[in-house]
């Protein structure tokens, strides 16, 4: 898995709540059976002017000039800032797959769907959860100008120049796996003796469970 | 200790603890095309073996074409991901229940009418509407491949506790009112974050009263209000409907279960993080007008004016809802006219919701104005049953299209779907901009009100038709 422990970079405002995840990244872009390849496809309905199709070329595709991933400050932008309920909807990994192809390391917004959430901690992507008013702030100060941040997992803040901005809450174990780029499963593994044993007692109880 | 039944189900499958973080036995792992083939991908290129094949039932839903079966599947794309799970299912050996294949169908409708979904069980599956299977007594959650990948090497995942919330309905609904109604009433009550973090347990005399079919449903939107899981506890209707189903217990196995499920609801003052009471009198029949399931107000509503909402961001999420909608605001919900009617989904495509639907239409003729007007059974078995009470044809007759089973037009990963600025009523569960198709417009709906708009070319009480 990616680790994440340090990051600084361009914030793209995307000023919405409810982003679901049919916008993050759409359906007909499921249907690839990889796990790379989506950047040129996130958030597609919005950031191109004509529907788009798995295998086209999306250099040739008319842009959306509104839309804040195409503004040339932001293209290059590796944090999004959000409001309420970001990632809501299908369970979809793509959509942190496409976020993540796309170049962003970390989401800032008011709230996350608890899916996407954890999503986002498996790729190595880090969602931070702040108040309103602090993601208030953080949109107005991106209004006027490029707003870059300087995110530290180790002491959980977030930081505009040299100044702390706000420190920010995280599950310690989430942090652990991400800081050290962990495997779930490898670790879940070293406990296989333990699961096994789950299991003896656990047929035994529950023994309909058990027969195939 | 009084416990709630979250809490319940929950204590059975620990398998470790550290600080607040769990390692969770997971007995049932149902598995489709979209959100499957990486995490197969992992296990092969980790030389992982699966943990527990026979906990794993397979089907094919979201791609496959709902007519011209015999054709295939003739999007190249599509036809991988739908042969890539066939593929893996047949080098790991595992369950799968494949396009030819008569209980094949929509995953979260096949589980239960195969009886896949156990009181008490854990059930995971790589998509969010895994909620459904909650109607049982049992936890069930949507979950990202990684976690497909994690379940498939381990048969556990690990899991912080849930908060618990219960809903709970004083009294009862009035006639007519269906489980999709007070799905979207509670949405529109609590928002589509009201319940996030939240197990949500449906209580009451109301919820006791729905039949199984109409518990899934509601259990189904629970992710739409931002739960992972909706439960209900288990009771009679619950032991009647599992009863004889293929995958169920039989025999004195089936007794020793009944012992059990027995326990399996909340218990007398076993505390809840979080309470929510609803008059279920006061709900009506539910039309979504924006493009979030909480955007939603009754038949005799109207679109909201955003001219009314202090919040600035929530006036500007209605307005730019409103904008793709194509809709004014204070305009009746009657007077909005319908392109397509599309009656499906895992939400409501199931037996009842066909018959709920056919009772509407039936003897009469779909209105001019409606350019398409489907329904998609839920599963093989359910267009099977549909077939021999005669529903296809009360529905054909009325000018309705009779389709084979899948996904569809809940997402338009296949064929169907909605063109730009086409307004459809749909029973399922999502009004996201470009759920149903590119510049599509949803209308969530229950089966019959999508079924008396399909009458009336616009929305309309179903009784009036
Ligand atoms: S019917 Fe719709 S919501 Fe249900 S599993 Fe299929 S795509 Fe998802």
């Amino acid at each position: 898995m990616n680790r994440f422990n340090f990051h600084s970079g361009v914030v793209i405002p995307l000023d919405r709540s409810n982003v679901d995840t049919d916008a993050i990244i759409p359906k007909q872009f499921l249907k690839s059976i990889k796990r790379t390849g989506f950047g040129p496809n996130l958030f597609d309905d919005w950031r191109y002017l004509e529907p788009g199709e798995p295998g086209m070329d999306n250099s040739l595709r008319k842009i959306n000039p509104e839309f804040i991933l195409n503004k040339s400050e932001y293209k290059n932008g590796s944090i999004l800032l959000a409001r309420e309920n970001f990632g809501c909807g299908s369970s979809r990994e793509h959509a942190p797959w496409a976020i993540l192809d796309f170049g962003i390391k970390a989401i800032v917004a008011e709230g996350f769907a608890d899916i996407f959430y954890n999503n986002c901690f498996k790729n190595g992507i880090l969602p931070i959860k702040l108040k309103k008013e602090m993601i208030d702030q953080l949109f107005n100060l991106a209004k006027n100008q490029v707003l870059e941040l300087t995110i530290d997992l180790t002491s959980q803040t977030i930081s505009i120049k040299n100044d702390i901005f706000t420190s920010f809450e995280i599950d310690e174990f989430k942090k652990y796996c991400l800081i050290n780029g962990l495997d779930d499963i490898g670790l879940t593994l070293e406990k296989k003796e333990l699961i096994k044993s789950f299991e003896q007692a656990y047929y035994k109880k529950y023994s309909w469970l058990g027969i195939k | 200790m009084a416990k709630t039944l979250y809490e319940k189900v929950f204590e059975r499958h620990i398998v470790d603890k550290s600080e607040d973080t769990y390692l969770i036995y997971i007995d049932r792992h149902l598995v489709h095309e979209v959100t499957s083939p990486q995490a197969f991908e992992g296990i092969k290129i980790a030389n992982r073996e699966l943990w527990r094949k026979d906990s794993i039932v397979a089907v094919p839903d979201h791609n496959v074409p709902t007519k011209d079966l015999e054709k295939g599947i003739e999007d190249p794309v599509s036809k991988i991901q739908v042969e890539t799970l066939d593929q893996n299912c047949k080098h790991f050996n595992l369950i799968e229940f494949d396009m030819s294949d008569k209980r094949q169908g929509i995953v979260h409708v096949v589980g239960p009418e195969q009886g896949l979904t156990l009181p008490g069980m854990t059930v995971v599956c790589g998509d969010s509407h895994t909620s459904t299977h909650g109607a049982f007594g049992a936890l069930a959650m949507g979950i990202g491949t990684s976690e497909v990948e994690h379940v498939m090497a381990t048969q556990c995942l690990i899991l912080k506790k849930f908060k618990t919330l219960n809903i709970h309905l004083e009294g009862y609904v009035n006639p007519g009112i269906t489980a999709k109604d007070i799905a979207l009433y509670i949405i529109g009550q609590i928002g589509t974050a009201g319940g996030t973090g939240y197990a949500i347990e449906f209580t009451g005399l109301a919820i006791e009263a729905l039949s199984m079919e109409a518990r899934m449903t509601l259990c189904n939107m629970a992710i739409e209000a931002g739960a992972r899981a909706g439960m209900i506890a288990v009771d009679q209707t619950t032991i009647n409907y599992i009863k004889g189903k293929p995958f169920a217990p039989a025999g004195e196995q089936w007794n020793k279960a009944l012992e059990d499920w027995k326990d399996l609801y909340s218990d007398q003052d076993a505390i809840f993080d979080k309470k929510i009471i609803i008059n279920a009198a006061d709900i009506k029949a539910q039309v979504t007008w924006g493009t979030s399931p909480e955007m939603v107000t009754s038949i005799d509503g109207f679109v909201p004016d955003p001219d009314e909402i202090k919040e600035l961001d929530k006036k500007n999420d209605m307005l730019s809802a409103l904008k793709y909608m194509g809709l004014s605001p204070k305009q009746a919900i009657k007077d909005i006219q319908l392109d397509k009617i599309f009656i499906g989904s895992c939400t409501n495509s199931r037996i009842e919701d066909l018959r709920a639907a056919a009772n509407v239409v039936r003897g009469k003729k779909i209105a001019a104005n409606i350019k398409l007007a489907m329904v998609v059974p839920g599963s093989g078995l359910v267009k099977a049953q549909a077939e021999s009470e005669g529903l296809d044809d009360i529905f054909k007759k009325a000018g309705f299209e009779w389709r084979a089973p899948g996904c569809s037009m809940c997402l338009a990963m296949n064929a169907d779907r909605l063109n730009a600025k086409e307004r459809c009523a749909s029973t399922s569960n999502r009004n996201f901009e470009g759920r149903q198709g590119q510049g599509g417009r949803t209308h969530l709906v229950s089966p019959e009100m999508a079924a008396a708009a399909a009458i009336a070319g616009h929305f309309v009480e179903v009784g009036t038709v």
